[in-house]
């Protein structure tokens, strides 16, 4: 069974999301679910302790050989994002009976469990082919199964916010499509790596340069990259918060692996980045990010939103990191997808915490809200530290390597511009903070400690902050392995 | 109703030849064109004709969205079931290869089996969509 890993990676949550159609009952549906993504992170656990051990695993479904067939293909990358992927579905998934009673309808809930199940099949998926055609499918199904969670929220608006995110979807997926369509025609063949290969004897013509344009722009969208990240703020205010965790924490990664792997392996580093000057538009955009979605952050009222905006912030420093086109940089690019993961997952289930008490998100409402929810709170507020980047978070690993990737790329104004939107951070974050811990609740606000089922799941994600704040081998290592083959001749 | 009557009685002869016609590009598929995306929708009119002709309730006595909604997810099962049928017995993910004594016999057999489920899953979902959009403001 050790050999068809990367198959059952993706087969496990594919098969059980129509079983819980069938299963029917809520319970039975979410303990299916479980065990699925359970099942789900320990396959990409072995999968990562086997690419480590002994270098990329390739899988031939079908059995039809590599070019012709659909080839998954693991490398460091693939399975540093399939462990991000499988991992925060692992650890929201306990949170949802609880909190999907109060946000939704609960008799439909087994429902939810198949689109869940789907949305994971498909990041999973996108992640770990090989095949650019087979990336797209997996793209349309994770978007599809995003949009029906996203419509799931408590708010009527939760319709219009899926709604758009179809759209804006649909927009970035037709993209990809043309993009890929154009380098069929120019290399005529649909294997990633076998594209990597032949690009370079087709020569760099109109054909592909049209081809990089249209997925890199379908890649941008679907990542919520500054200025097209209009999509994202609604749909993740909207959604249940365990949605928006999951998705937060990890569909713009996912995104994010797509640009890497078609800048990097598909049109190689020559193309994307000498041929063509890729690399200072998205830099000028990743630190308009930075700056711009941060500086909306701060005035937003309601906390969930400003969560959103700084999601859109963090993915500016993402892609900071791989616009600097040097092995630290992209391992700082890639460090920072794995502990943002960990931080949004935990900010956005602490939301999830207060919402079991209220249905207000506003920062008003949060008033007192250190002594009405004193659990909830602190791990919102390590949640914030991380975010802002204090030592002995994750979130100050990874601006430490971007910091450093910068000075090492010759660049110190944008490790200046770095430390000063982190501040930025800090106003946002503190906005909540103070309102939680340093005014008077009001007389008839509701009190308590949310159960500890969702207090369990939030605080993992906290603990795991601090323990990658210190112990960081294993996303350094996994990234800085990655960062080189990425460099190198290719995967 | 009465006055449809030519509706009715064309719709009666023609709903079994629409069926065998789904049922012919179904299981020719591997021959002739056709396959299971196509069968599934033929299948799916057949039924919708029988609805928009009949009414909404007359179809939902002889298929109820349970039956529906247990017949999309069971296409997708025997789908991916085939798959890892191919994995336990020794071949990869989606290797039909294995499935019989011969590996032309295994191709054969995997083919017209998932196309079965992919006609179920359609045929299902087509329906399901004109229950939806037939039952608005009911």
């Amino acid at each position: 069974m050790i050999a068809h890993l990367p198959a059952l990676q993706v087969v496990i949550p594919l098969l059980a999301a129509p079983a819980c159609i069938l299963v029917r009952g809520r319970d039975l549906a979410f303990w299916l679910a479980l065990v699925t993504t359970w099942a789900a992170f320990l396959v990409s656990c072995l999968l990562l302790d086997q690419v480590m051990a002994s270098g990329v695993i390739s899988y031939e479904l079908g059995g039809w050989a590599a070019p012709f067939g659909i080839e998954y293909r693991v490398d460091a990358l693939n399975a540093f994002v399939l462990l991000i992927v499988s991992g925060i579905g692992a650890v929201v998934l306990p949170f949802t009976p609880r909190s999907l009673l109060i946000e939704m309808v609960g008799e439909k809930a087994y429902l939810f469990y198949c689109a869940f199940l789907l949305c994971v099949t498909g990041l999973l998926g996108v992640a770990i082919t090989g095949d650019a055609f087979n990336l797209f499918v997996f793209m349309e199904i994770s978007s599809l199964a995003s949009c029906i969670l996203i419509s799931l929220g408590p708010h009527r608006r939760a319709l219009t916010a899926a709604f758009q995110y179809l759209i804006v979807g649909t927009i970035g997926a037709t993209f990809i499509v043309i993009g890929i369509g154009l380098i069929y025609g120019a290399t005529g063949t649909l294997n990633m790596n076998d594209i990597a290969e032949r690009l370079p004897q087709t020569g760099y013509n109109r054909t592909v340069i049209a081809a990089f344009a249209f997925l890199i722009v379908g890649a941008a969208i679907k990542l919520a990259l500054f200025p097209l990240h209009f999509w994202l703020p609604k749909a993740y205010t909207y959604a249940p918060s365990t949605v928006s965790a999951f998705l937060a924490a990890t569909a713009t990664k996912v995104g994010v692996y797509v640009l890497i792997r078609f800048l990097f392996t598909v049109f190689g580093v020559e193309f994307s980045f000498e041929v063509l000057p890729t690399a200072f538009p998205l830099m000028l955009l990743a630190v308009l990010a930075m700056f711009v979605a941060s500086t909306i952050a701060i005035f937003q009222d309601s906390v969930k939103r400003m969560l959103a905006y700084s999601s859109v912030a963090q993915i500016g420093y993402m892609v900071l990191g791989l616009s600097l086109v040097t092995v630290d940089g992209l391992t700082a690019s890639m460090v920072h997808l794995f502990n943002h993961a960990l931080m949004k997952g935990a900010l956005f289930l602490a939301i999830g915490c207060i919402a079991y008490r209220q249905a207000s998100f506003r920062i008003e409402d949060f008033a007192g809200m250190g002594k009405r929810m004193p659990w909830t709170m602190a791990a919102f507020t390590a949640g914030g530290l991380s975010l802002i980047g204090i030592p002995l978070t994750a979130g100050f690993i990874s601006k430490w390597y971007l910091i450093l990737a910068a000075l090492a790329a010759d660049e110190p104004l944008i490790a200046a511009l770095i430390v000063i939107s982190s501040l930025l951070a800090v106003i946002y974050v503190w906005r909540v903070v103070e309102a939680a811990y340093f005014r008077k609740p009001p007389p008839d606000a509701p009190a308590g400690e949310a159960p500890l089922s969702l207090l369990i799941p939030t605080w993992i994600l906290i603990a795991l902050n601090v323990y990658f704040g210190i112990e960081t081998s294993l996303p350094v290592g996994v990234a800085e392995h990655a960062a080189r083959a990425l460099m190198g001749a290719g995967p | 109703m009465s006055d449809l009557l030519v509706l009715r009685i064309v719709t009666k002869i023609l709903m079994p030849f629409i069926l065998l016609f789904a049922l012919y590009v179904q299981f020719h598929g591997d021959y002739g064109p056709g396959g299971g995306f196509q069968a599934g929708v033929i299948f799916g009119a057949g039924f919708i004709l029988y609805g928009l002709v009949y009414g909404l309730d007359a179809l939902r006595g002889v298929l109820s969205s349970d039956i529906l909604r247990a017949g999309f997810a069971l296409g997708l099962l025997i789908f991916a079931g085939v798959g890892v049928a191919g994995l336990l017995l020794g071949g990869n993910y989606l290797d039909y290869n294995v499935l019989a004594s011969d590996p032309v016999k295994g191709q054969h057999l995997g083919i017209l089996l998932i196309e079965f489920g992919v006609g179920l899953t359609v045929a299902s979902v087509m329906i399901s969509i004109f229950y939806y959009f037939a039952g608005r403001g009911r």
